[in-house]
């Protein structure tokens, strides 16, 4: 017989651990359908391996997947902090990019130096909006913010296809529903040349780290961790529960945004309604993973990323469907999931007595 | 005695990590005896009988339970429902009740087949109507268990073990949400059922009513049995001793003429979905030096006044002055400012958070505090130095000040919430159940603690479930029932225990 036991406390090993060991089962998995599939999986890890770190150009494509990820993977683990389930940062990743286009590709004539901050801020703030709407729903009329953070982003995917073939269509572009290119001075500058990696990593580092310093150092993470981890007794405590929230929302539609912006003014330099293949819901993952620490965020975004680019690579030399990525990245959160619940609980196996 | 011996519990032990529950305990039972097994907190009353019931696994020892004819046999361990089978009921201390179906459903939901086309409910109210006759426990069956008092709720709970053919029943702290006068009603009924057989284990703290209802005491310290007696030989200061190892620290009160107006409450209204969060028009003058308790049955509004006192809830009507000065946007932050010191009713759930650090969770209500953080940014220094010196004045034990404060005991976490709220020196103090689930040690600390803000000049609304609390600390006495205030005027507990209750006094 099986008697599952609560643990008395998890311990800092298993913290740490199980993420890691997550992330190394769910790769040992994923040999099973590349045997299936008639490749050597020790072959096909090494051409991964190649695809992510043989080459400098390998390194850059990493780094550039990771970008956005580490942005989403913020939003939600900041939110998720304080139990305010943001599952909308896709839809608020578009926000973002939509002011950024909105504003960086001439619609306003601001001088060049101005351009970019200003398009970072608003971009910024637009994704803030686009959080801080539902949260005023959940403390307001208490809807759950799951269901309206989700369902957003589709509210918000088809008014981006309106506005892209309406005020943002590219008049050059042919009829193609795409935005006006961003102006030149409103591009987030390259890392390095010919390469594809561009200053957004360093924003995203940098927010990371500011991340990791408030949550732990401030008031303002007090706070939050407090309305988080005990609601009653943060609102007991004097702690004003809903600025808290409110605050939280908007810094995490914040980071959202910015992973809109910096797709857009890093990257692409346009918007198209293709511009994330789901950033936002792979935050999510990024952040469980992360185990919702900041710097933890960071690995995390790495990892994944360094999955889907090697996976790619991967499957230009073999043959194989890169679809296997995306069955690293699920198998990894329902590993984290499961260990999880094995730091919290042990299972022992006892022996039936005789009746 | 040359009774029968329905149950011996025999070299029971079990440890959790380092902490030893229980230490090679053994017990017996006869048959029709009411056996009280007395303990401070953390004692291991509650791990014993949860190992009887099946719910742990005992490291070592075993149980022995006896059949209709008196033989014993070998319960197997770690098996509910082996335990029911045998015929051992057990009430917790928390019902596990469902609350939107009546009494008759909840009594015989668990004992029919899951895959049953049809019910037969006719018999089991039969049984269960038996049953009610015979024991005098009186409940009405066909009104959802939600709508029922809580001595309600418990009879049911006892119904239900009886249902199931409990000839063992064990009751965790039966007394702790019953007026006096449904707990005395209780032992009888008790005392009832052992005619017919029924023996009982009943966990108390209490030496009141474990000296008037039980035929004998075992009392458990640390995890081992340290004495047992026959009730009829037993002394209340002895029993004392045994459980806590020494004489009980008696809390000193001296009398003290009452200061100037602290809190006021003129005529505040509370609205609230549930009878126990709503106020009717109250009105209330705490005074500085003054212990001010509040009696009453649970959910007679207690939480309605302590919601407003330490700001949670907004009045609907009336005013709220604190210190001669009018509260005008209360809410938990005002009040904190205003010097209201509130110790909540649900420590685990309102007073800490649980996966913060005890040094954090001291500073939870000062975040504003300059001392604490400047400019945003917490000095956690001073922090760690605040919470350093509060443990230590405050006995506050535990793992560290580091760890999480989910970590401590519940007395530790009550220390850790006295500390908080005595070191600001506040003018007004909201306790709310303070000593419950606290040892006598303790409870005796938060008593003192107390006492000694009473003596600086702060006021203190005591609200408690425990009469013999109250009446050992309050100045004043007022009643709270169903929403109202009423003055008891003196320290009778007959007179309040009736005004309890409702009852003309």
């Amino acid at each position: 017989m099986i008697r599952i036991e609560p643990r008395e406390s998890p311990s800092r090993a298993f913290a740490v651990g199980i993420p890691v060991l997550s992330a190394v089962i769910s790769l040992a998995f994923a040999a099973i359908p590349l045997l299936a599939a008639g490749a050597n999986p020790l072959v096909a890890y090494g051409e991964m391996i190649k695809g992510v770190f043989g080459s400098v150009f390998a390194v850059s494509e990493m780094l550039t997947r990771a970008t956005p990820l580490i942005f989403t993977g913020l939003a939600a683990a900041l939110a998720f902090r304080a139990k305010l389930w943001n599952i909308g940062a896709e839809g608020q990743l578009y926000l973002g990019a939509m002011a950024a286009v909105g504003i960086g590709s001439g619609f306003l004539d601001i001088s060049g130096l101005l351009l970019l901050p200003l398009i970072i801020f608003l971009g910024a703030a637009a994704g803030a909006v686009g959080m801080m709407a539902p949260t005023y729903l959940k403390v307001r009329f208490g809807a759950d913010e799951v269901v309206t953070t989700l369902l957003l982003n589709f509210i918000i995917l088809i008014f981006l296809q309106m506005m892209l073939e309406g005020p943002l269509q590219d008049p050059m572009g042919l009829g193609w529903p795409q935005s006006a290119p961003v102006l030149d001075q409103g591009m987030l500058p390259p890392l390095m040349d010919r390469m594809r990696v561009h200053s957004g990593l360093i924003l995203a580092l940098v927010l990371a780290a500011i991340a990791q310093f408030m949550l732990a150092r401030s008031v303002w993470g007090f706070k939050l961790r407090a309305v988080g981890e005990n609601t009653a007794a943060a609102r007991h405590a004097g702690i004003n529960v809903r600025r808290s929230l409110f605050v939280v929302a908007a810094i995490s539609g914040a980071l959202a945004g910015l992973a809109g912006v910096s797709e857009v003014a890093g990257l692409k330099g346009y918007l198209t309604s293709d511009l994330s293949p789901g950033f936002g819901y792979t935050g999510i993952v990024v952040a469980m993973l992360a185990g919702l620490s900041p710097v933890g965020v960071v690995i995390a975004a790495l990892f994944i990323a360094s999955v889907f680019v090697g996976a790619d690579s991967m499957s230009r030399a073999m043959g194989v469907s890169s679809f296997l990525a995306d069955l690293v990245v699920s198998m990894s959160l329902l590993c984290v999931l499961v260990g999880g619940f094995l730091a919290r609980y042990r299972i022992l196996r006892t022996r039936a007595a005789k009746a | 005695m040359a009774e029968l011996t329905a149950l011996r519990l025999i070299g029971l032990s079990k440890c959790f990590g380092s902490v030893i529950a229980n230490d090679n305990v053994s017990l017996t039972l006869a048959k029709g005896e009411v056996l009280a097994l007395l303990g401070e907190n953390g004692a291991g009353k509650t791990t014993l009988m949860n190992m009887l019931f099946g719910h742990y696994l005992p490291d070592a020892g075993r149980v022995e339970v006896a059949d209709e004819t008196g033989t014993l046999h070998p319960l197997p361990l770690g098996h509910p429902q082996a335990a029911l089978a045998a015929g051992v009921g057990m009430v917790h201390q928390h019902f596990a009740l469902a609350e939107n179906i009546n009494a008759l459903d909840n009594i015989t939901l668990g004992s029919e087949p899951l895959l049953a086309l049809k019910r037969d409910r006719r018999s089991a109210r039969a049984k269960i109507e038996g049953i009610i006759e015979r024991s005098g426990l009186s409940a009405p069956l066909n009104v959802p268990v939600g709508r029922l008092s809580v001595g309600e709720r418990q009879r049911v709970e006892i119904l239900k073990a009886l249902y199931r053919d409990a000839r063992i029943l064990v009751l965790d702290e039966p007394t702790a949400v019953l007026t006096p006068q449904e707990a005395d009603t209780l032992f009888e009924n008790i005392k009832a059922m052992t005619k017919d057989g029924l023996s009982v284990i009943f966990i108390s703290h209490k030496l009141r009513e474990v000296l008037a209802f039980s035929d004998r005491i075992a009392v458990l310290r640390h995890g081992k049995k340290v004495g047992e007696m026959a009730t009829a030989e037993a002394d209340e200061k002895a029993i004392a001793r045994m459980m806590v190892g020494a004489d009980t620290p008696k809390v000193a009160r001296r009398d003290m003429a009452p200061g100037m107006p602290i809190l006021k409450l003129s005529n505040v209204s509370v609205g609230g979905r549930s009878q126990r969060d709503r106020l009717k028009g109250v009105n209330l003058t705490v005074h500085a030096h003054e212990i001010l308790g509040v009696a009453g049955i649970s959910g007679n509004g207690q939480s309605g006044l302590a919601n407003v006192i330490s700001g949670l809830a907004q009045p609907e009507g009336g005013s709220l002055s604190v210190n001669d000065t009018l509260v005008t946007r209360p809410g938990p932050g005002a009040m904190v400012r205003a010097g209201v010191g509130r110790i909540p009713e649900d420590r685990h759930h309102e007073g800490i958070v649980g996966a913060m650090s005890v040094a954090e969770n001291m500073v939870i209500e000062r975040l504003d505090d300059p001392a604490i953080q400047s400019r945003g940014l917490l000095k956690r220094d001073a922090i760690q130095a605040n919470a350093e010196k509060l443990a230590k004045a405050y006995d506050v034990r535990g793992p560290g000040v580091t760890a999480p404060s989910r970590l401590l005991s519940g007395g530790n976490i009550q220390k850790l919430i006295l500390a908080r709220v005595f070191e600001r020196g506040p003018r007004l103090i909201l306790a709310n159940q303070p000593t419950r689930g606290l040892d006598m040690g303790a409870a005796a600390e938060v008593g003192r603690r107390l006492l000694e803000a009473r003596a600086r000049g702060a006021g203190v609304v005591l609200i408690s479930e425990d009469l013999d609390e109250i009446l050992g600390l309050a100045d004043r006495v007022v009643v709270i029932r169903d929403g109202n205030l009423v003055e008891a005027g003196s320290h009778d507990r007959e007179k309040i225990g009736l005004m309890m209750a409702g009852e003309p006094a």
